[in-house]
């Protein structure tokens, strides 16, 4: 069964132990940060930020609310960055994790193009820019842990207070639903659900999801199938078009051919 | 400047300065192979892509539509008035690849891997199909060009083989171009809800190869005058006139289209909404569509030589700007941060343009491309048959 976590954005207190605890496991450097206006420095994935905390203050009336986002990778059912790649660097497992070949599995396909992170909707693929021969980073939904020895992911593992939950996408769904109905204050909207078709990360809040960064009334149908819909077309144009033309150039073709290009071209003389 | 008794090569101040400008592309490339994208780039993790892609691949691309529309025109509907040109459109196209292929290759991170898409088959992927078509279209032109390259250099066994070949070649030749010039369009589908409605359709494949290809008769009428007066020969305006006809038709449609396609997804009323995205959608269709189109229809403008090139100009740079907008302006409020290329990426660019200018004359001066000059005067001339495949 396909895995997942459900984040509940009113349990977050921006503790960054999940920030922490995945740099650690997964050995990434550190970066000097810089302060911001709303505190969440470095405020974005990159290349060494696999997953990131946002803070988020909304003024409703004269109540102030501030709310915090964990941002990874959303591992979507049907991964945009698995079909744009021209390789197949990008796999979909069985468990649920959208990993990387050439780190997780030392395959190197990768051509560095950047086009899974022009197709990914969540803007999560990061290149190592300063690197020479770069390669592109992720949140792997520790797959490592998951798929040997069965743990939770290291983000999961260390959040205090329960504002993320591993298990079965489905159950998680449930959970959800039930958290919604049960306990007043909810939005009613499991972000994930049903966005592209679908994530294995979903969020559930008490804040609109527009008002927390997420870009909401998004397409249901998953985008690798908006490029099947066009791609599938293209043996049929291949063969289709390659016949017309061919009977077009026959059909105009006149009988007598005199061959005399040689004469009617000639190399500029301009000296 | 000549090699042996059969090679030469003019030099001249302005192609000094190119060479100087080519030489300074290569070591600014070099440094990129050495030091990676983020030592002479300002790409991002918000701009993955910037000019090199957006301009010199997508536009480069585009701009070389003029080879498989000739190509269309002249050897599968065999209009022979059109020959004298074809051969110019055909090198046009051949270079503008060569461009391409080298802007794709610097701009990959793992570069040393560029062959792993004919191995590795990601077939979902519509990068896959562009790489595998821009790959065998070169390929083709290529050795349609081997053709015209065995007439100067004499090797019968292969001319003959080639000449076999030409019929599937010529065919491939058009295939291949329709192809992949509508997937470079298809490659925004996956940006759907992040491309600006403006932009981002379903049909957006068809406008990139529909407008290809009719950028190719104003691309080919555009070079020719260049070239002509470069050389001091006379443009063959009968020609360019006639073409425009082509252009004009084609335009028309994709003005319908158009049209069409915003008010089905009911994101017409977006084009008039004062939004940045909106006056550059705006100018791109008034000044880059419509106005060519006008000029195109009448008899007076038309028949002109600076009516036609001031046109063609336009459709040009319009389909040069319609990319921009995809790659640029339709992206920029979906994807924040900002990206304006560094003096690298500039240089870098000028330089890879500068070759095709250089590389252009070379050809044109040591092989048989443009038509001899008595054939280029007289309009009722005969040129035979046809080509011979």
């Amino acid at each position: 069964m396909s895995k997942g976590v459900l984040v509940d954005i009113t349990r977050c207190i921006a503790c960054r132990s999940c920030m922490v605890s995945c740099k650690s496991w997964n050995d990434l450097p550190s970066n000097p940060s810089t302060f911001s206006n709303n505190w969440d420095s470095p405020g974005k994935i990159d290349s060494n930020n696999w997953t990131v905390v946002t803070n988020h203050i909304i003024e409703e009336g004269d109540q102030i609310k501030w709310r915090f986002v964990k941002k990874q990778c959303m591992h979507c059912l049907e991964p945009a960055c698995e079909s744009a790649c021209f390789t197949h660097a990008f796999v979909k497992t069985k468990e649920g994790a959208v990993i990387y070949k050439p780190t997780e599995l030392n395959q190197d396909y990768c051509v560095g193009c950047r086009y899974c992170m022009i197709a990914c909707p969540f803007g999560v693929p990061s290149f190592q820019w300063e690197k020479a021969f770069p390669y592109v980073q992720k949140c792997r939904f520790c797959y490592d842990r998951m798929k040997e020895e069965g743990m939770e992911p290291a983000c999961v593992t260390s959040c205090p207070t329960g504002a993320l939950k591993y298990g079965d996408r489905e159950e998680l769904l449930a959970e959800a639903r039930t958290r919604i109905e049960q306990i007043p204050g909810y939005v009613n909207h499991i972000y994930g659900e049903k966005e592209y078709g679908g994530t294995s990360w979903i969020y559930i809040s008490d804040v609109p999801f527009e008002k927390l960064g997420f870009r909401t009334n998004v397409s249901e149908k998953s985008i690798p199938s908006y490029t099947w819909d066009v791609l599938k077309w293209t043996p049929l144009i291949f063969f289709g078009w390659g016949a017309i033309l061919t009977a077009m150039r026959a059909y105009t073709k006149r009988r007598a051919e005199v061959h005399n290009e040689a004469e009617m071209y000639a190399p500029v003389d301009d000296e | 400047m000549r090699f042996g008794k059969n090679w030469k090569f003019k030099i001249t101040p302005f192609r000094i300065l190119l060479i100087i400008f080519v030489l300074i592309a290569a070591a600014a490339a070099l440094y990129r192979f050495v030091y990676g994208l983020g030592a002479v780039t300002n790409l991002s993790d918000e701009w993955p892509w910037g000019l090199w892609i957006g301009f010199d691949l997508l536009c480069g691309i585009a701009l070389a539509g003029g080879g498989f529309s000739t190509a269309l025109i002249v050897h599968v509907l065999h209009k022979d008035k059109y020959l004298p040109i074809a051969r110019a459109a055909l090198l046009t196209s051949l270079i503008g690849y060569i461009i391409a292929m080298v802007s794709l290759f610097l701009d990959i991170g793992r570069w040393f891997n560029f062959w792993r898409p004919f191995f590795y088959w990601g077939y979902h992927s519509v990068l896959f199909e562009v790489f595998w078509c821009i790959s065998l279209y070169t390929t083709v032109q290529v050795l349609e060009f081997g053709d015209i390259f065995f007439e100067k250099v004499k090797c019968a066994p292969l001319k003959k083989i080639l000449g076999y070949a030409m019929t599937p070649m010529l065919i491939l030749g058009i295939v291949l171009p329709s192809l992949h010039q509508s997937s470079l369009g298809s490659l925004y589908i996956v940006a759907v809800d992040r491309l600006y409605p403006l932009w981002w359709s379903m049909l957006i494949p068809f406008f990139f190869v529909w407008s290809a290809f009719f950028l190719g008769p104003a691309m080919v009428t555009v070079e020719g005058t260049l070239a002509a007066r470069a050389y001091k020969r006379e443009p063959e305006m009968h020609i360019f006139e006639s073409l425009t006809k082509v252009t004009l038709f084609m335009m028309i449609i994709y003005l319908i289209v158009k049209i069409v396609d915003l008010v089905y997804r009911g994101v017409l009323s977006m084009a008039f909404n004062g939004s940045f995205e909106s006056n550059m959608f705006l100018i791109e269709m008034i000044v880059f569509v419509i106005v060519p189109i006008i000029m195109y229809s009448i008899t007076s403008i038309r028949t002109k030589l600076w009516g036609v090139l001031t046109a063609s100009i336009l459709v040009v740079a319009g389909v040069i700007f319609n990319r921009m907008n995809v790659v640029f302006t339709g992206m920029a409020g979906a994807m924040g941060g900002h990206y304006f290329p560094t003096i690298w990426e500039w240089l870098i660019t000028i330089g890879m343009w500068s070759g095709l200018v250089l590389m252009y004359c070379f050809v044109v001066e040591n092989f048989p491309i443009l038509p001899k000059e008595e054939h280029a005067h007289g309009s009722g001339v005969s040129y035979g048959a046809g080509f011979h495949a």
